[in-house]
C-alpha cells in the first residue's frame, strides 16, 4: 500500500521500475527487443537496464518480431522469465502466429507453460498515425492461453507488470503511450504486486456503471466528474485485466446501478464492450434498466491528422452525452 | 561410407533406423484399421536424417522435431508407445489426446520441444533455448529440422538471422526431400543447394547425402561440436527424397515414377545394411536379432497403446492456463556463478563502439517517441495542482538506474491519480 513513504512517479517510470526491480530480484529475468539496450528503448522504458544488468540480460535484437517472441518462448522453456518488448505494440501482429499458435497453446497441449511477458506501447492520441497508435488487445483476448493486461495508473502498471513477470503463463502487457509521462501517481517504496484478473472500482456511484480501462479510464473519470455536477453519480470500473475478465466486479456494480456504459479506445466491432454486453445479457438481464451502451473509437484505422484522430477517438464529451442518455432510462 | 565410428555406434544407428521404420510401418497398419484418428505423415526413406542427426546430440542437448522426425524422438528416448498413442489420440499419450502426431515434448527430462504445424516457428524458439542454455552456463546445443518447403517461411529467416547475430549454439537440419506437398523444390526456391541460404546470415553450412547415415551422423557431430564451441549456428542441408505422399491420403502421383524408382534404389536402410555386412559389423544372425528385438518391443508398445482409453470429453476444458506452481516445474538450472550476471559484475558501459571511430552513448533524453515534447508536458502540468513546473520526468526517469528503484526522487506531480 502506498502511504506516507510512497513516491509520485510517471506511468513510464512505474514500468521501468517494475522491470528494474524484477531483474534485480531474479537473475532469470531478461529483457529483449529492438533498441532496448544502449538506447534504452524508443520510449526510454528500459533506460539504465543495460548499464546495470549487462549485455546478456538486456538484448538488442534485429527487427524480427517473430524471432523476438519465439526466442523469448524458448528461453522460458529453459527456466528463464523473459520480457519481450515490442517497440510499438502495433508490430505485435508481425508475431501473431508465434504468439497465438505457439506460445498460447503450449500449456494446454503439452504442459509447457511459457512464463513470459510481451509488452509495448499502445494506443492513440499522440498523432502516431495508423501504424503507431493501435489497440490490438482484442486479437489476443480471443486467444485462450494468454493473459492480457492494460493498466491505467502507475501503481497498477508497476504492480501488474511485476505480477506478469512472476506469472507462469504468457502475459501481454499493453502500455498506453498517452499515459507514459502525462500520468503520475503514487507507488509504495516496498515490493508489491497487483493481482492479474481483478478489476477495481475507481469511483463509486449509484446511477450508472461506466466500465473502461487504460487511457479511457481517465476520460471516463473526467466525464464522471462532469456528470456529478448534474447530479448523476457514475460508478467507474477500471478493468485493468481484459483476459481473464473480472466478471464478478462488473456484475456486482451493474446489479447495483442497473445501467452500463462501456468506454474503450479500441474500435467498436469486436471490442470488449460486445463481450461485456453478452455477459450482462446472460447473467444480469433482469437487472438492466436500459440498453448496454458503448463509446468507442470508430470502426476505421487510426487516422493521422489531429482533427481526424480527435474525431476518431472517444472523449469525455462523448462519454458524458452517452451517460446522460443512459441515465434517463 | 567411411569407417570411423565405434562398433556400438554403428549398431545403434542401424537399430534406430530400423526402429524408426518399424514404428511407422506399424502406424500404417493402425491407420488402415482406422485406429489413427487424424493424418499420418511418413519419413520413409528419410530415416537416416532423423536418426543420424539426433544421434549426434548429447543427453543434455535439446531438440525439437518436425513432423517427419519420429526417428529423432526415438533416439532421444521417447518410447514407441507415446508415438502410437499420440496418433491414436489416447489419454495416456503425452498430450492426453489434445494433439496428435509428433506434436509433443518433454521439457524436463528429455529436453524435447513440441513442434507446431506452422513451419519455421521452432527456429527462433530453439534459438531462445540455446541462448538460455548459454546464459545459464549449461554448454548445450539445440537442434531442429526444417524442410525445403519450410525454408521459405518468414520466420525461418527471422530465426536464423537472429541465431546468427547471437551466435547461438544451434544446429538447423534442412531436410531437402524435394517436394513440399505437391510442389517440387525448383518451384519453391531458385537455388541448387538450399545450404546456400546460410550465406545470407554469415553462418557455416554443410551439404550431406541424407541417405547415408554415417555421413549424416559425422556431419552433424562436427556441426554440434562447432556450435558447442561457440562458432554460432550451423545449417546442414541433407539431400533426400520423400518416398510417400504428403500424408497417407496423398498418393503423390505428381511425382514422376522414374524419380521414385531412383530413390527407392537408394533406400538408406538397405544401403547401410550392405555397408555393415561388408564391414562385418552385422551378419544375418545380428540382423535377425534386431528384427526380433523390434518385433517384441513394438508388439508390447502397440498393445499398451491400443488399450489406453480415449480422454474423457470434459478433459477438453482443462489446462488452458498453468495455475499454481505444480504446473510449472522448470527452474533455471545454473551451471555458472549467478554473480556473473548480477550487479556489480553484470554492469557495463551502455555504449556502441564502432571500430576506428570510438564510442557513442545514448543520452538520457526527455523526448520520447511521439507526443512527449516539452510543450506537451507543459500543457499537461498547467491544469494540475503541481507547485513546481520543472521537468520532473527527466529526474524520475533517471533515478532508479543509479540509486535503485526505491530511491525517492522528488515528486513533481503533473496529474495525480488514485490507485
Amino acid at each position: 500500500m502506498a502511504e506516507a513513504n510512497g513516491t509520485q512517479i510517471t506511468f513510464l517510470e512505474a514500468i521501468r521500475q517494475a522491470m528494474f526491480e524484477e531483474m534485480e530480484r531474479d537473475p532469470a529475468v531478461v529483457l529483449l527487443g529492438e533498441d532496448v539496450g544502449v538506447y534504452g528503448g524508443a520510449f526510454k522504458t528500459s533506460e539504465g537496464l543495460l548499464e546495470r544488468f549487462g549485455w546478456e540480460r538486456v538484448i538488442d535484437t534485429p527487427i524480427s518480431e517473430s524471432a523476438i517472441i519465439g526466442a523469448a518462448c524458448g528461453m522460458s522453456y529453459a527456466g528463464l522469465r523473459p520480457i519481450a518488448e515490442l517497440q510499438f505494440i502495433d508490430f505485435i501482429v508481425c508475431a501473431f502466429n508465434q504468439i497465438t499458435n505457439f506460445v498460447a497453446k503450449g500449456h494446454y497441449l503439452w504442459n509447457a507453460p511459457a512464463p513470459m511477458v510481451m509488452r509495448g506501447p499502445s494506443g492513440g492520441g499522440v498523432h502516431g498515425g495508423p501504424f503507431h497508435s493501435a489497440n490490438p488487445e482484442m486479437y489476443f483476448v480471443h486467444t485462450p492461453g494468454l493473459k492480457v493486461i492494460y493498466p491505467s495508473t502507475p501503481y497498477d502498471a508497476k504492480g501488474l507488470l511485476k505480477a506478469a513477470v512472476r506469472d507462469n503463463n504468457p502475459v501481454l502487457f499493453f502500455e498506453h503511450k498517452f499515459l507514459y509521462r502525462r500520468i503520475r501517481g503514487e507507488v509504495p517504496a516496498e515490493d508489491y504486486t497487483v493481482p492479474i484478473g481483478k478489476a477495481t472500482v475507481r469511483r463509486e456511484g449509484q446511477h450508472l456503471t461506466i466500465i473502461s480501462y487504460a487511457a479511457m479510464m481517465h476520460t471516463s473519470l473526467e466525464a464522471a466528474d462532469a456528470l456529478a455536477k448534474e447530479g448523476i453519480e457514475a460508478e467507474v470500473i477500471d478493468l485493468r485485466t481484459l483476459l481473464p475478465l473480472d466478471e464478478e466486479t462488473i456484475l456486482q456494480s451493474v446489479r447495483k446501478t442497473n445501467r452500463c456504459l462501456v468506454v474503450h479506445e479500441d474500435t467498436k466491432t469486436g471490442g470488449i464492450a460486445g463481450e461485456i454486453a453478452a455477459i450482462l445479457c446472460e447473467k444480469a438481464f433482469g437487472d438492466l434498466d436500459g440498453p448496454l451502451m458503448r463509446v468507442t473509437a470508430l470502426d476505421t484505422p487510426v487516422p493521422y491528422a489531429p482533427p481526424l484522430e480527435e474525431y476518431f477517438l472517444p472523449n469525455a464529451k462523448k462519454v458524458f452525452d452517452a451517460a446522460k442518455e443512459l441515465a434517463r432510462y | 561410407m567411411k569407417k570411423e565410428l565405434t562398433r556400438q555406434q554403428y549398431l545403434d544407428l542401424y537399430y534406430y533406423m530400423r526402429l524408426n521404420r518399424a514404428v511407422e510401418d506399424t502406424m500404417v497398419k493402425l491407420f488402415r484399421q482406422n485406429k489413427i484418428v487424424g493424418g499420418l505423415y511418413s519419413s520413409l526413406g528419410q530415416e537416416a536424417i532423423s536418426v543420424g542427426t539426433a544421434y549426434a546430440l548429447e543427453k543434455k542437448d535439446w531438440l525439437a522435431p518436425m513432423i517427419r522426425n519420429i526417428g529423432a524422438l526415438l533416439v532421444k528416448g521417447v518410447p514407441p508407445r507415446d508415438v502410437f498413442m499420440q496418433h491414436m489420440a489416447k489419454y495416456d499419450s503425452p498430450t492426453k489426446g489434445k494433439d496428435g502426431t509428433s506434436h509433443f515434448g518433454d521439457l524436463e527430462k528429455l529436453h524435447i520441444v513440441s513442434p507446431i504445424s506452422m513451419l519455421g516457428d521452432l527456429i527462433p524458439v530453439m534459438t531462445g533455448v540455446a541462448m538460455a542454455g548459454r546464459y545459464l552456463g549449461q554448454n548445450i546445443v539445440t537442434m531442429t529440422w526444417i524442410g525445403d518447403g519450410g525454408s521459405s517461411t518468414g520466420v525461418f529467416h527471422e530465426g536464423l538471422n537472429f541465431a546468427a547475430t547471437q551466435k547461438a549454439p544451434f544446429v538447423l537440419i534442412l531436410e531437402n526431400n524435394l517436394w513440399a506437398y505437391s510442389t517440387p523444390v525448383k518451384r519453391q526456391v531458385p537455388l541448387e543447394n538450399l545450404a546456400d541460404r546460410a550465406k545470407a546470415y554469415g553462418i557455416s553450412s554443410y551439404i550431406v547425402d541424407g541417405n547415408d547415415v554415417v555421413a549424416v551422423y559425422s556431419t552433424a557431430r562436427e556441426a554440434v561440436e562447432r556450435a558447442r564451441a561457440g562458432e554460432g549456428p550451423i545449417l546442414i542441408e541433407a539431400k533426400s527424397f520423400r518416398r510417400l505422399g504428403h500424408a497417407q491420403h496423398d498418393p503423390a502421383e505428381y511425382v514422376p515414377k522414374e524419380m521414385r524408382a531412383y530413390w527407392e534404389g537408394r533406400d538408406p536402410i538397405a544401403l547401410y545394411e550392405k555397408f555393415l555386412m561388408g564391414e562385418r559389423l552385422l551378419d544375418t544372425k545380428g540382423k535377425k536379432d534386431v528384427d526380433e528385438k523390434i518385433e517384441t518391443l513394438l508388439a508390447a508398445e502397440r498393445e499398451f497403446a491400443e488399450n489406453s482409453p480415449m480422454p474423457p470429453p470434459e478433459f477438453a476444458e482443462t489446462g488452458v492456463y498453468c495455475t499454481g506452481d505444480e504446473c510449472h516445474k522448470i527452474r533455471p538450472k545454473w551451471e555458472r556463478p549467478i554473480s556473473e550476471v548480477t550487479p556489480p559484475k553484470s554492469s557495463v558501459k551502455p555504449v556502441w563502439t564502432v571500430e576506428g571511430f570510438g564510442s557513442g552513448k545514448s543520452a538520457a533524453s526527455t523526448a520520447i517517441h511521439f507526443g512527449d515534447t516539452k510543450a506537451a508536458l507543459e500543457t499537461e502540468t498547467s491544469d494540475t495542482d503541481a507547485t513546481t513546473k520543472t521537468n520532473g520526468s527527466k529526474r524520475a526517469a533517471k533515478s532508479p538506474a543509479k540509486n535503485s528503484a526505491k530511491a525517492g526522487a522528488a515528486s513533481r506531480a503533473t496529474r495525480k491519480v488514485k490507485r
